[in-house]
């Protein structure tokens, strides 16, 4: 039955075209899908978040009629980066890449797995609909709390936001199953040899982004469920008038939110972990400390919800405060990581090395400002201020989106067979760098000056003109820094640099396979014993240094001066005939 | 369905082995892909409940007197919604005896025992349309206060994971009875036996905080 699943009769049934990407249940095309979905909808939270910029770039209402066209606008776009855009993002690479790191030959459940996708679509087409109906897009921001969120004459009582209720239910759903489907796959379908301490960062990764998943998007399920019962079947949870309670929405809301941004972020952490080893030519400092502060930062994650509500004046503020700041516990132990990482490596400055650089950076000092936050009286100060606007934006864009691009140009051989240009690479790289830096480094010293956040408009003679202007100068420049990686996929899909199996020398199985895989990404796979199985490959070692005389691709070792034949039938994994070579000449 | 779902279902249908050429390992050792995948489901929707009954004990904190005094002893124990409990309780015990049934490969009893299980979660549906039409009579409705939304809204979800939980095992009776389970292929009926068990306990706990806490 295993033959069967290779056997050509399977790939016989396999359909070209349009028709085969609707109705695909392939892990990698379903992760393609992802990342091509969730990048329309960047592009689509970007115009939205250049309207902004462009409304909040001097004083006065310039470019929307009223208020709350605005407060659409902020609202659609944190919804759609946040749930349309980073979450799925992050899903589809890993859609894409962790059954090809464990060796399995597709996720544990393939059609869940599709079903997961096109829930998204869906759920976008559900969210933004809401602009055609009479009351406009929900405008309550992405939080949605009550009574902002109710559906009085006064908040919002058309049916947009209704629209966003069931928007980010499917995709809650959505993130659910795949959450199932990712665990399943890690805990069952792992290859001979791949035990869970030989595991890729990238799939420890996703099996705690899963984990929290599992765990916490339900409760937003819940939240979001209640306030729809609120409003339109006359329920009163967080309705004081009858007995209900307003802060309960918050609560339960940021039980999921919080660990949320782990779910935002952990994978894109991943991301890099995989591409700093490979750039730098060395092994990733501290294997086991980075998995436990991951799953430490998974733990932690789940009780640190209320420092979002310091102000409500309802939770407990020195516990919150405390285990918020021993959060950077774990997430500085993986900085040392990743620093120590690339300390004495062999860098080669490649497009996913920048932006892997690029997430350190930034993330860094979106930890910071966060630590800043977490202390209650500056907290006090700060809430709601752009300060909160330029921490979120730093560990969200600086972090997250940077390390997606790192995993987009890393993995783009992968995925397609060609490489992306280098050269618009690093133009990209510069201007999403120095935009993204404009844009949100004066949002620090905006806060500081007391701006609050969600407001159309300002006053000329607060003291806050230059820096959003500066800031709205930055927004376009990340703008335009799409237009070369645009330009790039698009030029390197026809023209790009022929990838092979394994261009950057990679570590871990996926480069093992061709480029693109097959539907069944591997017909042998190496022997994996440790958690670098294509380094031990390359190197003729089989475990922790000690040389063994059978590379793991082989069958049997070569005879000396000949290079061993390839198995008969297995066509497409080019590294037999490499590894057979170094083998020779390490001979 | 595309071939390689094909494969992928008819791998997943022998238990959870799967595999390329080097990758056809055991996998059918320990715990089955699909009762894996269940247990996450069921976790998930824990969390679900979770969330709920976290919002029926805040707002019950903040209400005293709790019911209110209009509603005081509208909710009894000892009505028709004991009745409803016995039943749901039993079917757990009928759908663990299919369970039983098929893993000794007695598929008759496996279908005499789903079936009762699936009655009884119709009968139960039914007695709790009824219980809500009693209590709409008396007043109570999802917008008589924070009472009225708790209960409405943690009963109506639980209902609706029944009526869930009977179409699953709807699906469950037809395939048996088109002989597609034995003792060796089941996982479908593991799983859904799981999740009953799940909505029974959840209603266990719906019992005892709704109309004894």
């Amino acid at each position: 039955m295993a033959t069967h699943a290779l056997s050509p009769a399977a790939v016989a049934g396999y359909r070209g075209g349009l028709y085969e990407w609707l109705t695909t249940t392939d892990h990698k095309k379903i992760g393609i899908l992802y990342v091509i979905n969730s990048f329309l909808f960047f592009l689509i939270g970007g115009i939205f978040a250049l309207l902004v910029r462009a409304e909040l770039a001097a004083p006065g209402l310039q470019l929307f009629q009223n208020e709350h066209v605005y407060n659409e606008s902020f609202t659609i776009h944190a919804t759609v980066m946040i749930f349309l855009f980073i979450i799925p993002m992050l899903a589809g690479l890993g859609n894409f890449a962790v059954p090809l790191m464990i060796g399995a030959p597709d996720m544990a459940f393939p059609r869940i797995n599709a079903l997961s996708f096109w829930m998204l679509p869906l759920g976008g087409i559900l969210l933004l609909m809401g602009f055609l109906t009479p009351g406009g897009a929900a405008a309550a921001g992405w939080t949605s709390y009550p009574p902002l969120a109710g559906n009085s004459p006064l908040a919002s009582p058309g049916p947009g936001q209704d629209l966003w209720i069931a928007s980010l239910v499917l995709i809650g759903t959505s993130s659910i199953l795949g959450g199932i489907n990712f665990l399943v796959t890690i805990f069952k379908m792992r290859a001979p040899g791949m035990t869970l301490f030989r595991m890729p960062i990238m799939v420890w990764t996703v099996l705690v982004t899963s984990i929290l998943v599992v765990m916490a998007t339900p409760v937003i399920t819940s939240a979001i469920v209640m306030l729809y019962i609120d409003r339109n079947l006359g329920g009163s949870f967080f309705n004081p008038e009858s007995g209900g309670i307003a802060v309960l929405y918050q609560n339960v809301f940021w039980f999921y939110s919080h660990p949320a941004v782990y779910v935002m972020v952990l994978p894109a952490m991943g991301v890099i972990s995989e591409v700093l080893p490979v750039f730098s030519r060395k092994p990733l400092f501290g294997y086991k400390a980075f998995v436990f502060a991951t799953a430490g930062i998974g733990a932690l994650g789940f009780s640190v919800w209320a420092h979002h509500m310091f102000t409500t004046g309802a939770v407990f503020l020195p516990f919150f405060s405390l285990m918020t700041f021993l959060i950077a516990v774990p997430t500085g132990v993986k900085m040392f990581n990743w620093v120590f990482t690339m300390f004495r490596g062999q860098l080669t400055f490649s497009t996913p090395l920048l932006f892997a650089v690029g997430f350190l950076t930034m993330f860094l000092i979106g930890g910071i400002n966060g630590a800043f936050s977490a202390s209650v009286p500056v907290d006090f100060a700060l809430h709601d201020t752009y300060w909160v606007v330029a921490h979120l934006h730093y560990v969200l864009f600086g972090g997250s989106a940077f390390g997606v691009f790192a995993g987009i140009y890393y993995w783009f051989p992968k995925m397609t067979g060609r490489m992306l240009d280098e050269g618009l690479g690093k133009v990209q790289f510069v201007l999403m760098f120095i935009g993204f830096n404009l844009t949100f480094f004066p949002m620090h010293i905006l806060g500081v000056k007391g701006m609050p956040r969600r407001i159309a408009d300002y006053a000329s003679g607060a003291g806050w003109n230059d820096w959003n202007l500066v800031a709205t100068i930055g927004g376009f420049l990340i703008g335009l820094s799409m237009l070369p990686f645009i330009w790039n996929v698009f030029v390197s899909l026809r023209n790009g640099k022929v990838a092979g199996n394994d261009p950057w020398e990679g570590n871990t199985l996926e480069w093992a396979t061709t480029s693109p895989p097959p539907p069944y990404n591997f017909d042998r796979l190496p022997e994996i014993r440790s958690e670098r199985p294509l380094f031990d490959a390359r190197h003729g070692l089989v475990g922790h240094g000690e040389p063994e005389p059978g590379p793991a691709l082989l069958e049997q070792p070569a005879p000396s001066g000949e290079v061993p034949a390839a198995p008969d039938d297995e066509a497409g994994v080019g590294e037999q005939t490499t590894t057979g070579e170094d083998l020779e000449t390490k001979r | 369905m595309t071939a390689e779902s094909r494969a992928v279902a008819a791998s997943e249908a022998h238990g959870a082995s799967h595999g390329t050429a080097v990758a056809g390992h055991a996998a059918s050792r320990g715990i089955s892909n699909p009762v894996l995948g269940m247990l996450l489901f069921i976790t998930s929707e824990v969390m679900f409940f979770s969330g709920l009954f976290a919002a029926y004990f805040a707002t019950r904190a903040a209400n005293q007197p709790w019911p209110p005094a209009e509603f005081q002893g509208l909710l009894d124990p000892l009505s028709l919604i004991l009745v409803a409990t016995i039943i749901l309780v039993a079917s757990s015990f009928t759908c663990q005896f299919a369970v039983w049934s098929i893993r000794r490969g007695d598929r008759t009893g496996f279908i005499r025992n789903i079936t009762v299980t699936f009655v009884l979660g119709v009968i139960f549906l039914g007695l709790q349309a009824v219980d809500y039409s009693i209590l709409f009579s008396e007043g109570l409705t999802m917008g008589s206060g924070a009472f009225g939304t708790t209960y409405f809204t943690l009963t109506g979800f639980h209902g609706a994971h029944v009526f869930g939980g009977v179409l699953m095992l709807g699906v469950i009776l037809y395939r048996g009875m088109l002989g597609q389970f034995s003792s060796r292929h089941h996982d479908a009926v593991e799983a859904v036996s799981l999740y009953w068990h799940f909505v029974d306990v959840v209603w266990i706990v719906l019992f005892s905080v709704l109309y004894l806490l």
